[in-house]
């Protein structure tokens, strides 16, 4: 509407806000949270009609209710779960007991959640490995430990002389010495071999290896025998529930649980929330931030903008290319984003069976990984390599509904399971008869193990990279939001000189899992990129206590 | 320790480069040593062969690592050793004939864009390259022992890095685990460029273009080496040895007996003797012994503890840590007689580093196959004619082809006797598609696996680096710690093979720092 000076009138009530979160996935809900609970008046924009981001509950087939992204958590820091009280928003985290392995011809080798059992299952298949697996275990947790550390900490840059990074890498130093000689050199070594060799190490029995080398490769574009993925092996036992370290849980109520329960935090605390709102572009002005537009025009203003999309989507997409350094952008292509993981979300109308394990013991609840050998998972990543999924896929399966059930009716069950490796560009691309074929393989892998449990399937929901990156918006479908590489991990996440969640626009900042710490639903990048929000604002402490906690809480 | 009837100060088992390396460092001040090699020549992995024909042959057949320093040191251009004085360049052989041609900063076929990449790729190599440099003839310091000079070490270690500037300094540090692939597509277009660049990043070890954390490292090895100048980028400067690889090693030798070391061939190291716990001599084979107050192993660290002093005399937890060594072999060597100069399609000038790897997934797939135990029939391979640069290497008008061949694992299903034929004749398909008039040439042929290597040159494991060169057995974990100062937990037994800190290539670092070691004792820091 022109007015007589040919400007629009400047009483149109542009919405501002202190700060603007894009993405209402946890990393940013927590993000949200944490600025609102320090007194900013924060908006979160969704571009979906509900919360949640890959951290979501939904009701796909009636009656079911769907974790159908993230499926258990691990990672969720204790200490935002206790600060933000997120138990008196509904959360509640519960341990799913046990993980057992199944082999080809009806062997079975399981991890109770007693480690004697667990030491006597071993000890069928070797006694070797069931001496072996105390040290290994004893081994995990010394490195373990040294990670927690760092979990709820900014990186320093290695290559800066301001006091606050020198003061930082001292206490990465420290934590590192503290482990002792010997246990620095077996971390380094850990830190940059593969799963395989790692495990050849303590182990022989194929079925124990390859179990335990499932946790190497989720979500990860690497075969077990590639160097680097022991470290992706750690990042699956570094996680706790209620200071178990190692122990996994399902949310009740799914996973979407956890996004409800941070944005009930957020919104006591005055923060809003708007869904059905996609950004289009970050407004910027003098290479400072001033807000958004959205897809359907609207503009929103804020001094601070905070992107939970991965470094791909925020610098190819939404951040115009003349706002920033053309070598950045070069840094947002070349990020790794690799999409390797498919989804099968099942509807049961029974119990499916597993005749090879006994009847009526704890494991026929607990997760089930369907693996053979090394050789036969390593064998699953050269198919990916060569654009197709796996023919023998690695399938893990979790039958959350036994634990949880508030997700389907009496006598229905919520299955879902996670396969690796799917790839974002198949050849010749996906298409209804691909992911058909794709699903079909899935199924088939779960059939050799239970005959029935083909029968009982009332609904079954097929998710490819290609719909993960649709629906949630990760690009190439990659659940990390960026691969857990070294070249990417701790002060090189997303990329070097920007992993301190600042981005290179003034008023600008990252939160997603792309940051440090990286994926899973940790709610510790969140967390971070709010602390140095803060910090910039000079509003870091309240009442002179840390509105962010960040001194690890020793479990 | 005093045994007044040690005929020597120290006793080195294993005459290859790096054990006459190590002798001659000792010699020169003032050591009595005596060298022990089970062969009937020196050299170990480098000595001159014989191939049928009168063809002289090496297995490594190019210099990439050797440092002026060491050739200054041990003044081996006094005995018969000269520095090369050209490199050649390296060839990306493509099967239509659009090669592309790589020097040390340019290249020929290439497209603008990835010639105008080319320049930043090796500048950031060969800054790399320099600031790592202090490290390969340095003895690794250890972590967290408190200890000044170790401290100091790694002090300066930061201080290189962080002397490469900010922005570079940062890259290191993220470039240092990526995989080839990854890098290469970082910076180029062309798939077959792309293809001979890695080539570099992967050669030698247990790596594929798409494995991380190692490649770079691996290069950067590669690029330790000033002969070609300082720090040139040896994708597109190699250096072959001038006269063979057999003029470094008798220059080498020669050296070592002019400083007064004692070098005994046919003379094969049974055991080494132990005497209170602490290492006192050697046994031979045919029942001589010899006692030194230093005993020396060039061989790699499995023959060396395993075999040469027994795990009995080790902690249970170090034998475990040696054992755990990964040091199977992935590549394999193969030489050609040849009866006239081969024409290679399109190449007007053989002379040249030719690289048969015409994509990266060319190379993958072959990798793919080699991690199960199988051998691909599409093999890439590294080829030189050295007879070009010296025709002395063959009988007149005749010419020898040297390649590296990847990827043939050490473990190969069925075993070698039965696969060697067969991928014999599927090297010499590859070949004729590149070489089409190649088989009427050929006068005689070898192929050398990795189990020839292991069986030849008494290896275990058949492999160049006498262990793989990653991250995870590198410098504080090469072999292993506990070791990786060149001394062992046995008293008076040490190291300076490939196995040890900085690995495999003709270098001579190891042996060189393993001399320093043992002229500093007393000085440094006991093992853990």
């Amino acid at each position: 509407m022109a007015t007589a000076f040919g400007h629009k009138p400047i009483l149109t009530m542009t919405p501002k806000y202190d700060a603007i979160v894009i993405g209402a996935g946890h990393n940013g809900l927590t993000n949200a949270a944490y600025l609102a609970k320090a007194g900013l008046n924060v908006l979160v924009l969704e571009k979906n009609d509900y919360i949640g981001g890959a951290a979501v509950s939904r009701e796909l087939h009636p009656g079911w209710i769907y974790s159908n992204c993230s499926y258990v958590c691990t990672l969720l820091r204790q200490s935002i779960h206790r600060d933000l009280n997120l138990s008196k928003y509904g959360l509640m985290i519960v341990p799913y007991g046990s993980t057992t392995f199944l082999g080809a011809n009806g062997s079975y080798l399981a991890e109770y959640t007693n480690e004697a059992m667990t030491y006597r299952d071993i000890k069928r298949h070797s006694p070797r490995d069931a001496d072996a697996y105390v040290r290994y275990h004893r081994d995990l947790m010394r490195y373990c430990k040294l990670i927690r550390y760092f979990l709820l900490r900014t990186p320093p840059d290695p290559t800066s002389f301001k006091p606050r990074d020198i003061k930082e890498m001292i206490y990465m130093g420290r934590k590192f010495l503290d482990m002792g000689e010997e246990t620095i050199y077996e971390f380094i070594r850990f830190l940059t071999m593969s799963a395989a060799d790692f495990l050849d190490e303590y182990f022989e029995s194929d079925l124990l290896k390859a179990g335990l080398a499932s946790a190497s490769i989720i979500g990860t574009a690497l075969g077990v025998y590639s160097p680097g993925t022991a470290y992706v092996l750690l990042h699956h036992v570094m996680g706790d529930v209620d200071g178990s370290v190692g122990t996994w849980g399902l949310a009740r109520g799914g996973m979407g649980a956890i996004s409800n329960a941070i944005a009930g935090a957020l919104q006591d605390f005055g923060g809003k929330i708007k869904t059905n709102a996609e950004v289009a572009q970050l407004l910027v002005r003098n290479n400072r931030t001033y807000g958004v537009t959205l897809t359907n025009g609207d503009e929103i203003h804020a001094d601070i903008v905070v992107s939970n999309l991965d470094p791909k989507r925020t610098f190819t997409k939404i951040v115009d290319a003349k706002d920033i350094p053309a070598k950045l952008r070069k840094k947002a292509e070349n990020f790794k984003i690799r999409g390797s993981s498919g989804k099968l979300n099942f509807a049961l109308t029974g119990r499916p069976t597993f005749p090879a394990l006994p009847q009526n013991s704890e494991l026929t609840k607990g997760s089930l990984q369907f693996v053979e050998s090394l050789e036969a998972m390593e064998r699953g990543y050269d198919d990916w390599k060569n654009k197709r999924w796996s023919r023998k896929p690695f399938v893990e399966l979790t039958q959350s509904s036994i634990w949880d059930p508030t997700l389907a009716a009496p006598g229905h069950y919520f299955v879902s399971t996670f396969v690796q490796y799917c790839p974002a560009d198949v050849e010749g691309g996906w298409d209804q008869n691909k992911k058909d074929a794709f699903a079909k393989s899935v199924i088939d892998t779960i059939a050799e193990h239970s005959p029935d449990f083909e029968d009982l399937i009332a609904h079954v929901e097929v998710r490819t990279p290609a719909e993960l990156e649709s629906e949630v918006g990760l690009t190439e479908g990659n659940i990390f939001q960026g691969e857990l590489t070294i070249d990417q991990l701790l002060f090189n996440r997303p990329f070097p000189g920007y992993a301190q969640y600042r981005g290179p626009i003034q008023g600008m900042y990252l939160c997603g899992s792309a940051t440090h710490p990286g994926g899973g639903v940790s709610s510790a990048c969140g967390a971070n990129s709010a602390r140095e929000i803060l910090l910039d604002l000079k509003r870091s402490k309240v009442n002179g206590a840390a509105v962010v906690p960040e001194e690890f809480v020793d479990d | 320790m005093t045994d007044i009837s040690a005929s020597h100060d120290v006793i080195i088992i294993g005459a290859g480069h790096n054990g006459l390396v190590c002798a001659n460092y000792l010699a020169r001040a003032g050591k009595r040593v005596l060298v022990l090699e089970a062969a009937a020549q020196t050299g170990g992995l480098a000595a001159s062969r014989q191939l049928d024909g009168g063809f002289q042959c090496a297995v490594p057949h190019s210099l990439p690592q050797l440092q002026k320093k060491l050739v200054d040191d041990l003044k081996l251009t006094d005995f018969g050793f000269r520095l090369p004085d050209t490199t050649l360049p390296t060839v990306a052989l493509n099967p239509d004939g659009k090669h592309i041609t790589i020097t040390a900063d340019q290249l020929c076929g290439a497209s603008d864009a990835d010639t105008l990449a080319y320049g930043e790729f090796t500048r950031l190599l060969n800054r790399f390259a320099k600031a790592i440099e202090p490290f390969w003839y340095k003895s690794p310091p250890r972590i967290g022992s408190g200890n000044w000079a170790d401290t100091l070490s790694l002090g300066q270690f930061g201080l290189n890095l962080r002397l490469l500037g900010k922005q570079d300094m940062a890259e290191f540090m993220r470039m240092i685990a990526l995989p080839a692939q990854d890098l290469t597509d970082e910076f180029f277009d062309s798939d077959l460029l792309k293809a001979a660049l890695s080539w570099d990043f992967v050669i030698g070890n247990k790596l594929a273009p798409r494995s991380p954390n190692n490649a770079v490292l691996n290069q950067l090895l590669k690029l330790s080496g000033d002969l070609a100048g300082n720090n040139r980028y040896h994708t597109g400067a190699v250096t072959l040895f001038p006269g063979g690889a057999n003029s470094l090693i008798r220059a080498m030798e020669q050296s070592a007996q002019a400083a007064g070391a004692e070098i005994l061939c046919n003379a094969s190291v049974k055991r080494v003797l132990m005497q209170d716990q602490t290492a006192v001599g050697v046994e031979l084979d045919d029942g001589r012994t010899y006692k030194a107050h230093h005993i020396v192993s060039n061989a790699d660290p499995k023959t060396s503890f395993f075999k040469l002093l027994g795990a009995r005399h080790l902690p249970i937890q170090f034998a475990h840590r040696i054992r755990r060594n990964r040091n199977r072999g992935m590549v394999g060597k193969l030489h050609l007689g040849l009866k006239n100069l081969p024409h290679f399609n399109q190449l007007n000038n053989a002379n040249g580093r030719l690289l048969i790897a015409p994509s990266r997934e060319y190379i993958e797939s072959a990798f793919d196959q080699a991690k199960y135990g199988e051998v691909s029939d599409q093999l890439a391979m590294e080829i030189v004619i050295p007879t070009l640069q010296d025709p002395s290497l063959a009988p007149t008008g005749h010419h020898l082809l040297s390649a590296h061949v990847q990827y043939l694992p050490y473990d190969i299903k069925g075993g070698w006797e039965e696969h060697k034929p067969r991928v014999l004749e599927s090297l010499l398909n590859t070949l004729q598609q590149y070489a089409p008039t190649i088989r009427e040439s050929i006068v005689s042929a070898e192929l050398l696996t990795p189990k020839d290597l292991e069986q030849e040159y008494r290896v275990d494991g058949g492999h160049w680096h006498h262990g793989e060169f990653c991250i995870d057995q590198w410098w504080v974990n090469r072999p292993t710690y506990g070791a990786s100062q060149y001394t062992t937990p046995v008293t008076g037994f040490y190291l300076c093979g490939a196995g040890s800190h900085p690995g495999g290539g003709i270098m001579g670092a190891a042996g060189h720092n393993c001399a320093q070691q043992i002229l500093n004792t007393g000085k440094g820091a006991a093992t853990p």
